[in-house]
């Protein structure tokens, strides 16, 4: 379980906690453990290199898998055994790895399907366009055609308008150039300004530390690290990434 | 003037073709699910038919939405249970229990209504009408109304699948399950809405049949089902349209191998059929772009 090191600045109860959870990929024991709690406002990362539960964990959160033990609550209510669909119109969206657009469907239809079971809030199609201006000269065309970096925002928009009050963040960095990241990550401040909690995954480290309130650094499905990005060094984290320890013990 | 005739008639039949692939077609598109139940479905559609019209007397026609609603009913209910069950199991599973629940209807037909065969009797001149060009060419109307109804359909499927709140998601879910539950939407829910309008079709197919020939219990597999196939087959796979083209297609070649020789309509249309497999295995009307 983890600590909490400094109280004052957080609203009283997480609105997304995970207790010490276990997930399996058939025989591969994916998450060994892991626990934490966001609360209502942060940025909260989760780094770790390839292979390190990150996505697993999301996926959990989501709904998308199901945990061998421990537990999922949102908004003080266990949701472990709760349906993703029944989870996304709770208030916790998700932008999946790779974007998973529909292809057949424009970019208006596809902002519209994340919109059918949306929530009551800021976020409409039209604030979306407002955010990302682009987009609505090009919304009856096709998304398999965009960008990598459009797809994205897309993807980020499909989620926005079901106004979510946690957003799941899946490696948005993902096969994108560095320019497009920053863009990308531009709009957080807009997002979190309306009101909704972000837990992200992210491969790309200093991308992380810099939004980030909270972060974990997960390796091999174990924690190695948490904290906020202030209280940790360079040092630390790149030994938590990559599993290094200081040299006395091998 | 004979082979302008077989033409002729043969596109008109593709309407009814048609009409048996089009839900066949979209049951695959959105849940890759191949329904080797459609046929007896069809059938099932035209006893239910026989069935309202003998206990409540009304006209033929009025029976006909009472039918649709039945089936459609029908049809989300078997996907939310014994279908999803499959579908959860693995793309094989589908194909054992649909075959599986196409025993069980043929031989539950069997046991109930005997292996006579019935027509759908309107018992006006609804059934028998026709009109002339030239003195070769005999039209019947009924045909002509049956490929009216096909085009209706499709337009119909069409315009909802693309415009309505719930054909954007039969879309989306056919694209991405995961991404569409993620979205908020019970992708089963949006499965037993899409086999509903599935089966819809395959009644309106199976009365329209019973309209133009006489069923018994086991024309759903021996023809519907086989046509079905090859009318999709021919017209690409999950392409609304092609059922369209590709029943016409058929239609056109069974004609023509009648015209031949009377016992050749069966094989001139799977002479074409095996045609386009070999040359265009994906159809004539699939967009390969997509995938």
């Amino acid at each position: 379980m983890s600590e909490r090191n400094e109280p004052g600045l957080r609203a009283d109860a997480p609105l997304l906690e995970v207790r010490d959870l276990i997930v399996h990929h058939g025989q591969l024991k994916a998450l060994s453990g892991i626990s934490l709690a966001v609360y209502p406002g942060e940025v909260y990362a989760i780094i770790g290199a390839n292979g390190a539960g990150k996505s697993t964990l999301l996926r959990t959160i989501a709904g998308l898998h199901r945990p061998t033990e421990g537990s999922v609550r949102y908004q003080g209510e266990d949701v472990t055994g709760v349906r993703p669909d029944k989870r996304a119109t709770a208030g916790i969206a998700m932008v999946p790895e790779g974007r998973r657009l529909f292809p057949s469907l424009t970019l208006e239809e596809n902002l519209k399907v994340g919109a059918t079971y949306a929530r009551k809030g800021p976020w409409t199609i039209g604030r979306i366009y407002d955010v990302f201006p682009w987009m609505k000269d090009r919304r009856d065309q096709k998304t398999a055609q965009m960008s990598g970096g459009e797809q994205q925002s897309v993807a980020i928009g499909r989620a926005l308008v079901a106004n979510p009050r946690v957003l799941l963040l899946d490696e948005l960095s993902l096969g994108l150039a560095p320019v497009i990241v920053q863009r990308i990550y531009a709009t957080l401040p807009q997002i979190l300004e309306s009101g909704v909690t972000v837990l992200l995954v992210e491969q790309d480290v200093s991308q992380a530390l810099r939004v980030a309130t909270r972060l974990q650094c997960l390796l091999e499905g174990h924690t190695t690290l948490e904290g906020t990005p202030a209280e940790v060094t360079r040092a630390q984290v790149e030994a938590a990434y990559f599993g290094v320890t200081d040299g006395s013990d091998t | 003037m004979a082979w302008v005739n077989a033409v002729i008639q043969g596109i008109l039949t593709g309407g009814l073709y048609a009409l048996f692939a089009c839900g066949l077609s979209l049951l695959f598109g959105v849940m890759k699910v191949v329904n080797l139940a459609h046929g007896d479905l069809a059938t099932v559609a035209g006893y239910v038919g026989v069935g309202i019209v003998a206990a409540t007397r009304m006209p033929f026609l009025w029976s006909v939405p009472l039918v649709v609603l039945a089936m459609a009913v029908l049809g989300y209910v078997l996907q939310r249970t014994v279908i999803q069950a499959a579908i959860s199991r693995g793309e094989l599973t589908t194909l054992i229990v649909t075959f599986g629940l196409s025993i069980v209807i043929e031989n539950g037909l069997l046991q109930f209504f005997t292996s006579n065969t019935r027509g759908l009797g309107v018992g006006d001149s609804f059934e028998t009408a026709s009109f002339s060009i030239g003195s070769q060419i005999t039209i019947a109307w009924l045909n002509v109304y049956i490929f009216i109804l096909a085009v209706v359909v499709l337009l119909a499927l069409q315009y909802f699948l693309s415009g309505s709140k719930y054909g954007r998601l039969i879309r989306a879910v056919a694209d991405d399950r995961e991404a569409a539950q993620l979205s908020g939407a019970d992708y089963r829910h949006v499965f037993g809405i899409a086999a509903a309008i599935a089966f819809g079709t395959v009644a309106l197919a199976g009365l329209s049949y019973g309209l133009t020939t006489t069923i018994d219990p086991t024309t759903g597999t021996d023809t519907i089902l086989l046509f079905a196939f090859a009318a999709v087959v021919i017209g690409g796979l999950g392409s609304l349209w092609g059922t369209l083209v590709g029943g016409i297609i058929l239609g056109v070649a069974q004609q023509i191998g009648a015209q031949i020789n009377i016992s050749y309509e069966q094989l001139g249309g799977y002479v074409i059929f095996l045609l386009v497999l070999v040359a265009w295995p994906q159809g004539l009307t699939s967009r390969r772009a997509q995938s």
